[in-house]
C-alpha cells in the first residue's frame, strides 16, 4: 500500500493505492493520526485507486473517523466503487460515511 | 476432489502469501473477479482470526486448501489450535451510527457474507472452517 498526501485549500487529500488490509492497515492508522495530531481537521480520502480492503481496513477507517470527529474535524471519502464498494456495503459502512463521486466533489460539500 | 495446499506459520507476515495462493487458486477455476475478491477477504478473515487466538501458547500452523467440486470452489483453512467455531460469534449490529460502533466483530460477518455456503467442522484436533464459492452461472441467449 502507498499512500500519498496533498494539502487543498480547504482540506487534506488523502490517496491510498493497493490493498488496505490487516498488514497494511497500522500504516494507514498512523499516517492519519499524525495529520490529525497536526491539527489538520478536514480530509479528503480519495479510493480511486485501492484495490482491496478487508475488516482491518475498514477498523481503521473507522477508528480514524471517531478520532477526527471527536476533535470536531471532518472526513469524505471520494471514488469508492467496485468490489471496494461491496465490502463497504456489507458492512452497513457505507451509510456512516460521507461519500463523493470525485475528489472535486468531495472538496465542494467540505467548509470552505 | 483434488486439492491444492499451502501450508505456512500463522503469523500475519504470511497473509500475502495466503491470498495470493488463494488468487492463484481461483484464477485456474476461473472464478468470476468479483467472487475471488470475495475469497480473498474471507480468507483473509479467518487466517487474521487464527493468528490471533488459534495458539495463545505460541506459535502454530495454518493449512489452506483449495479444490474444485463441480461449478463450486471449495476453500478450507485449518489450524491445530484451541477448539473454537468462529461461526458461532454473534453478528455485528451493522445500522448503528458511527460514533456508537463498536470496532471490530466484522470478520465473520464477511465470511458469511462473502462466500455462498460456510461450515465449520472439528476433526483429527483441527479447527476447519469450510468455504464455498459458486462458479456464477452464465446466462445464455
Amino acid at each position: 500500500m502507498d499512500i500519498q498526501t496533498k494539502k487543498e485549500k480547504n482540506a487534506t487529500v488523502v490517496t491510498i493505492t493497493g490493498r488496505l488490509d490487516a498488514v497494511t492497515a497500522s500504516e494507514y492508522e498512523k499516517k492519519l493520526n499524525e495529520l490529525i495530531a497536526g491539527a489538520e481537521a478536514s480530509f479528503v480520502v480519495d479510493f480511486d485507486q485501492l484495490e482491496y480492503i478487508s475488516s482491518a481496513g475498514l477498523r481503521v477507517l473507522l477508528a480514524t473517523a471517531k478520532r477526527l470527529k471527536s476533535k470536531g474535524g471532518q472526513m469524505r471519502f471520494a471514488n469508492v466503487k467496485g468490489a471496494v464498494k461491496e465490502v463497504f456495503d456489507i458492512s452497513g459502512f457505507g451509510s456512516i460515511f460521507q461519500m463523493d463521486d470525485s475528489v472535486d466533489a468531495a472538496l465542494t460539500n467540505l467548509p470552505a | 476432489m483434488k486439492w491444492d495446499k499451502l501450508h505456512c506459520a500463522a503469523t500475519l507476515e504470511h497473509l500475502a502469501l495466503a491470498t495470493e495462493f488463494i488468487e492463484e487458486c481461483a484464477d485456474r477455476f476461473d472464478l468470476a473477479a468479483k467472487k475471488k475478491f470475495g475469497a480473498q477477504v474471507a480468507v483473509e478473515e479467518a487466517f487474521v482470526n487464527i493468528c490471533s487466538y488459534a495458539y495463545p501458547e505460541g506459535s502454530g500452523e495454518i493449512e489452506l486448501a483449495c479444490g474444485a467440486d463441480g461449478d463450486a470452489f471449495v476453500l478450507e483453512i485449518a489450524d491445530k489450535g484451541t477448539p473454537f467455531d468462529v461461526l458461532s460469534l454473534p453478528e455485528p449490529d451493522t445500522t448503528l451510527d458511527i460514533m456508537d460502533r463498536e470496532i471490530g466483530g466484522l470478520g465473520v460477518h464477511f465470511i458469511r457474507k462473502l462466500s455462498d455456503r460456510v461450515s465449520y467442522r472439528r476433526e483429527n484436533g483441527q479447527n476447519i472452517l469450510r468455504m464455498v464459492f459458486q462458479r456464477t452461472p452464465v446466462d445464455l441467449p
